[in-house]
């Protein structure tokens, strides 16, 4: 199926051709949602849809004022601000805790290790309401709820499955032998595992801080809970925004945001081949 | 020393420090598995206190009715020896319990709590309690409560408000989860709900129902584009991977506000529609707030969840077999059919039940784009939470979700196994 062979009959043919065409069809449903995002943000009308003018390339139809909006307004500048303070922290408690225990659980005997793994891995499991609605809870009694400490905590935790998760991955193709070879040297734990393991196991610890800071950037259910007004990040502002009246400047905003999944999903790409290039996996 | 030469005699290998081998080979793997104990225990710690507490915080709420036993401790006691199942109301002891109880609960202004929690049961508590609070402290301590109570609001002589208070006066109730699941308390009793005040199992159902629909398109969209990255040269499907993984990082609200512009009545869908004239511009189809919103937008949202689970296990599934199958006389219909298909029956199921679960949880998109026939269970929940303030049966909902997500989790960590997840 992989090529179309000479001999092909016309039935063959027809359905060779047939089912790339499906497959080019749902390739279109999968991406065209996020492109007509793109030029529908430089619209110079407040619409949500094609201007004349814009489908005849008219450079008078286009305009960055949405960006504009984004950029002055002080809603949208407090939300970016929240979602750049508390992203980053929160990625830093579940890298930093992460990492720790994914080591720990990669030794040969670890007691309770399917238990272990299914209690911090739950976070991913239980879906974002349930898990909003007890923070919630627990939270305002012992006076978290409504404050940053809160919502970063719960971020970290939402974070951290994603952290063992690539990290314990990458710890299989870690090779034991070199963690004696470097106590026989002389080292101590502390600098073995800078010195020898960590940058061996660095791919996957930055790919699980992109995956712990992509699920704080983009969450909104819990924060939404944990949070009160003075944590109002981005994703919120965009919830509020569209449950509310739709402004245009979240086209904007939409725009940026795909902006920097590309950046983040090209990084993840880069490590990804890194990883697999430092395991021997492909010659590439 | 004799120790060990007794220890030589019995064959046993001695350490270089003289203690028998076995001993000290135990001690060694003692001290590792504390290290990696120690290790692991600072994040068990995190997720115990910032997430396993409050998940158990909730299952907690669902059954707590302290309020009542706190606010009326002398009423509950009184009440004990009334029957509720007869036609009588209380007698003049818990009267005159309720009327201490009242004046010591409006000096600390916790009637009106105990108000809106009995209200949930029966509308019409939260005033007649806020009344009783106020009125109390202004009654004649010589002449019988009962009569001064009746007088206040006749429905104190009413038994169904009696009825009430006894089925809540325990510190733990079912009710809140009798009543997620469409039922309530009598005192005959668990009964189901006036057929016009059952919502909940329909919302469970059409839940369940609209997140099978969206397993289904999933797999049906999701199915050769994952075929098509299993047969594709790796430099190519690689480039088509990416189209997969893009919407999958970009942010779930971009993705929820596209949907939003292109299926509006005035977006870009109806626009085209109209344009190429399949639709006049007076019928322009209603695509959001709907159910439909919800499952086209949601299909797309989960699509990715499906397609990388199903591509891993067809990646694994030797082209050969099929080759094979087809110089054994099978045509192309046959050949996927009975040899490539039931392989990769795995990845079918390890998606669908991926997509399934994520789906039943969700709360943004049916909140934005399903109106009122396309919401899930969690808005109710989130609803309860925040606008109708009823946390109990917040709770009480929750935990019915939670007990079916972790029944398919079971199910799911069986087939696949939960440290398998491939991430990207």
């Amino acid at each position: 199926m992989a090529a179309l062979p000479p001999y092909a009959s016309t039935g063959q043919r027809l359905w060779y051709w047939g089912f790339r065409a499906i497959c080019v069809a749902v390739l279109f449903f999968l991406i065209m949602p996020i492109l007509v995002i793109i030029p529908l943000s430089f619209n110079a009308e407040n619409f949500f849809t094609f201007t004349k003018r814009m489908l005849a390339l008219n450079p008078e139809a286009y305009s960055l004022k949405h960006y504009q909006d984004f950029f002055s307004n002080p809603d949208w500048q407090q939300a970016l601000r929240n979602s750049v303070t508390i992203a980053p922290v929160a990625t830093l408690l579940a890298v930093a805790l992460g990492t720790l225990a994914a080591v720990g659980l990669s030794q040969p005997h670890v007691p309770f290790r399917g238990a272990i793994m299914a209690i911090l891995i739950s976070p991913m499991i239980v879906p974002l309401i349930i898990s909003a609605a007890g923070m919630y809870f627990f939270y305002s009694r012992i006076g978290l709820q409504g404050t940053y400490w809160g919502v970063v905590l719960a971020h970290a935790a939402l974070g951290i499955p994603f952290v063992i998760i690539t990290v314990t991955a990458t710890l299989v193709g870690f090779d034991r032998s070199l963690v004696r070879a470097a106590a026989n040297m002389g080292a101590g734990p502390v600098r073995t595992f800078f010195k020898v393991q960590m940058p061996l196991i660095l791919p996957g610890v930055i790919s699980g801080a992109l995956f712990a800071f992509i699920t704080s950037f983009d969450e909104v259910v819990v924060v939404l809970f944990v949070g009160s007004a003075a944590q109002k990040t981005l994703p919120w502002q965009m919830f509020i925004g569209l449950r509310e009246q739709i402004s245009p400047t979240i086209l904007a905003v939409a725009t940026i945001l795909i902006a920097i999944s590309v950046v983040l999903l090209t990084v993840l790409e880069l490590l990804r081949r890194r990883s697999e290039k430092l395991r021997g996996m492909s010659p590439g | 020393m004799t120790q060990a030469t007794a220890d030589q005699a019995r064959g046993s290998v001695l350490a270089a420090d003289g203690t028998p081998l076995k001993v000290s080979l135990r001690r060694a793997l003692r001290a590792q598995k504390l290290r990696a104990l120690m290790l692991i225990a600072p994040l068990l710690a995190f997720i115990v206190i910032a997430f396993l507490m409050p998940i158990a915080d909730m299952l907690f709420r669902s059954v707590e009715n302290q309020i009542v036993p706190d606010t009326l401790p002398k009423t509950v006691v009184a009440l004990e020896d009334w029957d509720a199942k007869g036609d009588a109301l209380p007698g003049e002891p818990v009267f005159a319990a309720l009327h201490d109880d009242l004046v010591v609960a409006a000096e600390a202004k916790t009637h009106t709590r105990l108000g809106s929690r009995l209200n949930y049961e029966d509308s019409g508590m939260s005033s007649l309690l806020r009344a009783a609070g106020r009125g109390a402290g202004r009654m004649n301590a010589d002449e019988p409560y009962e009569a001064q109570f009746i007088d206040m609001d006749k429905d104190w002589g009413d038994i169904e408000t009696w009825r009430t208070i006894k089925l809540y006066s325990g510190a733990y109730t079912d009710g809140y989860l009798l009543n997620a699941i469409d039922m309530q308390k009598t005192v005959d009793g668990p009964e189901l709900k006036p057929a016009s005040q059952r919502i909940y199992v329909m919302l469970f159902l059409r839940t369940m129902l609209l997140s099978l629909t969206i397993t289904f398109f999933t797999l049906l969209l999701g199915y050769p584009i994952a075929y098509l990255l299993a047969i594709l040269p790796l430099r190519t499907s690689n480039l088509i991977m990416i189209l997969v993984l893009l919407p999958f990082w970009t942010s779930l609200l971009v993705r929820t506000a596209s949907w939003k512009v292109l299926l509006q009545q005035q977006g870009v869908i109806n626009d085209l529609l109209v344009w190429i004239g399949l639709i006049s511009d007076a019928n322009r189809l209603v695509m959001i707030n709907n159910a439909t919103g919800t499952i086209i937008a949601m299909t797309h949202i989960l699509l990715p969840f499906m397609i990388l689970p199903l591509y891993s296990v067809m990646k694994t599934i030797p082209p050969s077999y099929l080759r094979a199958a087809k110089s054994l006389g099978a045509n192309d219909w046959t050949a996927f059919w009975r040899v490539y298909f039931p392989q990769s029956v795995p990845g079918v199921g390890a998606g669908a039940i991926l997509v399934f679960i994520l789906s039943i949880g969700y709360y943004i998109t049916p909140e934005l784009v399903g109106g009122t026939s396309g919401i899930f269970i969690s808005n109710r929940i989130a609803y309860h939470i925040s606008i109708s303030l009823n946390w109990g049966l917040a709770a009480a909902l929750a935990t019915m979700l939670l007990i079916v997500v972790l029944a398919l989790y079971w199910v799911y960590d069986r087939m696949v196994g939960i440290d398998n997840v491939k991430l990207g």
